[in-house]
């Protein structure tokens, strides 16, 4: 599992608060440039993990290393990274100048050199204008901005963000993602970012790490962790997911509702109770009576602007709604009303497998 | 089990200067206020031989009918007292915050007066009054100022702003959406009062009963001056030591004073934590409207009360005036000069020395110590036994933690004995006194910080003593400045707490007050118990302008 590329790494992590299991064992590795996402619930142990990095907690066992180092005993303020909170914690009596400033003074900085560096700064996240104001005299974006100036304003050569994006408004939130992946396109930084959302998540990281109950679920590129979840938890957590009860038949054949799906190697023994897993969009409703066809009622439809939403009782999902996701333009024309009975059919390429356990 | 022990944080810098001063603030609790209560507790459990001879005192002070009649007596005055001043202070309180009367910043300023002066000037001027030589002695129908009644309207007087601010705070949270709920359902004013308003103030109504209760309970100057021979506990206490020398029946009479101000303290925080987290919806702040009989009612009731406010403040005045009450009534300063008891202006020089050191020195500890127990990341367990003791003095009644200190650091073999007897026992007494809500006002301005101020501090490798100077302290500049005028005022009128303690070179004004009424110069102590409250209000004064000046300068980020 060495990676010679490895920037920063946990080697089974564990944080235990009193009796609570935070963090289980957790092995992680990030490579130096990467922007990484820990994601997943609340109380699944991101930001716990991240704390542990910044050594603003300390593990219960296991090592974390950064830069080929031991750092997992050291203190705070003798570890290399830059952090920003989802509260900023900007200093309210200092002016944008002095807070981003304030890393510099204490390593001795001139008050020239402190000033051209806080001026750079200030231009690379695009606030030259507002050098001499007050956090509460800025937008939260704007805060937020400087924040992540006043984190990097020292160099330091990794960049922890914990939720930096929760507490703006949906639009301020998009613009601002992609700032940030703009800002660690140039400086090439290796970032961490702690993230509840997934479209967030998707959007921004190189990789993701998706955590539940301190355990590490799955970790890999956005389109992988999406396309090939590995576990139903990352299924539904990632994007929606319509979980369809089924059991095998042979190695390439899984039998829903009596009809028969071919796979290429799903690699679960005859007999075994699964769940297949569908995502929304991949779900074609069709007229025509195709093979391995099944129907359901629709029973509700949402227009979302760029797509329809339908809901569909189904025998093939007794207990739950079937929902279908089609875009509002491409092969079907045929407007769907509540009540009609449709047919629809599923890629097996699309569709992953899990065993099903209860 | 292993590694379910979270092991101790890598200590930075910062936090091994935190966890020494942890260690440093247990040691001085230790020294000044366990130690010396345990010496009190013990004290009362010994002969005049200093055997110990368990609760054999205590069967005796039961025996005794005397001793024990003045502690149905502080019971009663102190049951009466809160009645009324609860009563009084809650219509002022609704005038203030729920009417539209006019005036509402001069009956405010007018109301908060009693603060600053010593609880002994009330009953100075009710002597005045309705003394033996009193103008409107007929009033009382043949009964005694010197008595409960007198005990009763001087308590009233100097514990009413103390009800007043918790009362108005506790009404300035009312939620208006309630009010407009009452309106729709069609309510009546009056059933709205008493569906909505009344019980949106339950707490603070509860809360303001024991603390009045407390005061009224544990006060010394006032039964002392206007007692006559109606004796109460403090004042047993204060004759048992100072008059008969019996340090043991002192200690006891103490405990038993001690007790019912623990169980009234307890109370108190068990109905505050139930307020807490009933307050952690997002409210609609109410705003009054007018209503002309209610408001003309109220404003006539305002203009009452703070005309009996002035009245007693004026008495006092006048009668430090005035050359030879009631027979001489032209004016002179000779009661100035405090030669009778031949103190002259010694004491109050010291007065005013000991409450800067007291207001400068507290507000120090004070600040640092809330900040470490809000914001120490390490010693959970430790910060919390700091924060209970904190909480400790306010159920200490000032007397009993003097009398504490004699039998603590007079004794010989203390080390710290060299402290009997001088200005620093004074001002430690003092500090300690009045700790508690200092100390509340530090956590509750400390608790408003973000909790990452640390985290972003020690990630910058700035240390966190740095960032305490430069951000903590800026930010909280306006309650370390309300912290210091709390302190100095108090230290300025108190008199329970130092009443065993001053000795022949520290001898403190609000005492000699005492002492030159205990002479028969009523207008002595009417001149000293005036001069305390202007030197108040001046510093006061002088704070309010220091105090805006400054935040104009170091606040300017708050009003933008």
């Amino acid at each position: 599992m060495e990676n010679a590329n490895s920037y920063l790494s946990t080697k089974k992590l564990s944080k235990f608060f009193g009796e609570f299991l935070a963090l289980d064992n957790v092995s992680i590795d990030i490579n130096a440039g990467e922007f990484v996402c820990f994601l997943g619930p609340s109380g699944c142990g991101k930001t716990t993990l991240l704390r542990c990095i910044a050594g603003l907690e300390v593990q219960s066992s296991g090592t974390i290393i950064q830069n080929s180092e031991i750092i997992s005993d050291l203190p705070t303020s003798q570890r290399d990274f830059g952090i920003v909170f989802q509260s900023y914690a900007l200093f309210p009596n200092l002016s944008c100048f002095q807070n981003i400033a304030y890393g510099l003074e204490n390593l001795g900085w001139d008050k020239k050199d402190t000033a051209k560096r806080v001026e750079e700064l200030l231009s690379l996240v695009g606030l030259s204008d507002h050098i001499g104001k007050y956090p509460s005299q800025l937008s939260g974006g704007e805060q937020q901005r400087i924040a992540l100036a006043r984190a990097i304003a020292t160099s330091p050569n990794l960049l922890l963000l914990d939720e930096p994006l929760s507490a703006l408004d949906a639009k301020v939130r998009v613009h601002l993602r992609q700032e940030l992946k703009n800002f660690h396109r140039r400086l090439g930084l290796t970032t961490v970012m702690v993230t509840h959302d997934q479209e967030e998540a998707l959007a921004i990281a190189d990789r993701i790490f998706v955590m539940d109950g301190g355990k590490i679920m799955q970790s890999g590129t956005p389109e992988d962790i999406y396309a090939n979840s590995k576990n139903p938890f990352v299924a539904n957590f990632i994007g929606m997911t319509n979980f369809i009860e089924g059991e095998v038949l042979n190695k390439n054949v899984i039998t829903i509702d009596n009809k028969q799906i071919d796979f290429v190697d799903h690699g679960f023994t005859k007999s075994t109770k699964v769940l297949v897993a569908a995502r929304p969009e991949c779900i074609d409703l069709t007229a025509k009576n195709e093979k391995n066809m099944f129907d359901g009622t629709v029973v509700d439809v949402e227009f979302l602007g760029s797509f329809l939403r339908i809901y569909l009782n189904t025998s093939i999902m007794p207990n739950q709604r079937l929902i279908v996701d089609k875009p509002m333009i491409g092969n079907f024309d045929k407007s769907i009303a509540v009540g009609d009975v449709v047919g629809f059919t599923m890629s097996p390429t699309h569709l992953n497998v899990y065993e099903y356990d209860r | 089990m292993l590694g379910r022990k979270s092991k101790s944080l890598a200590a930075d810098k910062s936090d091994k200067i935190g966890r020494v001063l942890v260690f440093i603030y247990l040691a001085l609790f230790f020294c000044f206020l366990v130690l010396p209560l345990f010496a009190l507790m013990s004290k009362s459990m010994q002969n005049a031989d200093g055997i110990f001879i368990g609760l054999e005192n205590f069967v005796v002070y039961l025996k005794d009918p005397t001793l024990f009649k003045s502690f149905f007596h502080s019971l009663f005055v102190a049951f009466v007292s809160t009645v009324i001043v609860v009563f009084l202070g809650f219509l002022y309180a609704f005038a203030l915050q729920c009417t539209c009367i006019p005036f509402k910043g001069f009956f405010r300023v007018v109301s908060l007066i009693p603060l600053l002066s010593p609880s002994i000037l009330a009953a100075i001027a009710l002597v005045y009054w309705f003394g033996n030589q009193g103008v409107f002695k007929e009033l009382l129908l043949g009964n005694s100022i010197y008595g409960p009644i007198g005990i009763i309207m001087a308590s009233v007087y100097w514990t009413f702003p103390h009800a007043l601010m918790i009362l108005s705070t506790s009404l300035s949270l009312s939620d208006a959406r309630l009010y407009e709920a009452s309106d729709a359902l069609k309510a009546s004013k009056l059933r709205t009062f008493f569906t909505v308003t009344l019980p949106g103030a339950k707490y603070g109504i509860i809360s303001t009963t024991f603390v009045v209760f407390i005061l009224v309970f544990t006060d010394f100057g006032v039964p002392k001056v206007i007692g006559g021979n109606y004796n109460v506990l403090a004042t047993d206490i204060y004759r048992e030591v100072v008059g008969m020398q019996n340090f043991q029946m002192g200690a006891v009479i103490s405990i038993v004073l001690l007790i019912p101000a623990l169980l009234a303290f307890a109370l108190d925080q068990f109905f505050r934590k139930r307020q807490a987290s009933q307050l952690t919806s997002r409210a609609v702040v109410y705003v009054p409207k007018p209503h002309k009989v209610r408001d003309n009612l109220l404003l006539c009731y305002c203009l009452f009360i703070t005309a009996l406010v002035l009245l007693m403040l004026g008495m006092a005045q006048f009668g430090a005036l005035v050359k030879f009450w009631p027979y001489n009534l032209s004016l002179t300063l000779k009661h100035y000069n405090f030669e009778v008891a031949g103190l002259g202006w010694d004491s109050f020089y010291n007065s005013i020395r000991m409450s800067l050191w007291a207001a400068f020195f507290g507000t120090v500890i004070i600040f640092i110590g809330s900040y470490l127990i809000e914001k120490m990341r390490s010693d959970k367990s430790l910060r919390d036994v700091l924060q209970m003791i904190a909480l400790m003095p306010m159920a200490i009644p000032g007397i009993v933690l003097g009398l504490a200190y004699i039998f603590f650091f007079n004794m010989k073999d203390n080390p710290l004995n060299f402290i009997y007897a001088t200005m620093i026992i004074l001002v430690i007494n003092t500090i300690v006194h009045f700790y508690t809500v200092s100390h509340l006002s530090a956590i509750t301005a400390i608790k408003k910080l973000d909790s990452e101020f640390e985290s972003v501090s020690l990630s910058l490798k700035v240390p966190i003593y740095k960032m305490f100077f430069r951000v903590t302290l800026p930010v909280c500049l306006p309650t370390v400045f309300d912290i210091f005028i709390y302190l100095f005022c108090n230290a300025m009128t108190t008199v329970s707490g130092v009443i065993f303690l001053y000795s022949y070179d520290t001898t403190l004004a609000s005492v000699s007050s005492i002492h030159l009424d205990e002479q028969g110069d009523v207008a002595g102590a009417a001149a000293m118990a005036m001069l305390i409250v202007y030197i108040s209000f001046l510093v006061r004064g002088i704070h309010t302008i220091i105090s805006t000046f400054l935040m104009k300068r170091t606040q300017a980020w708050r009003n933008i």
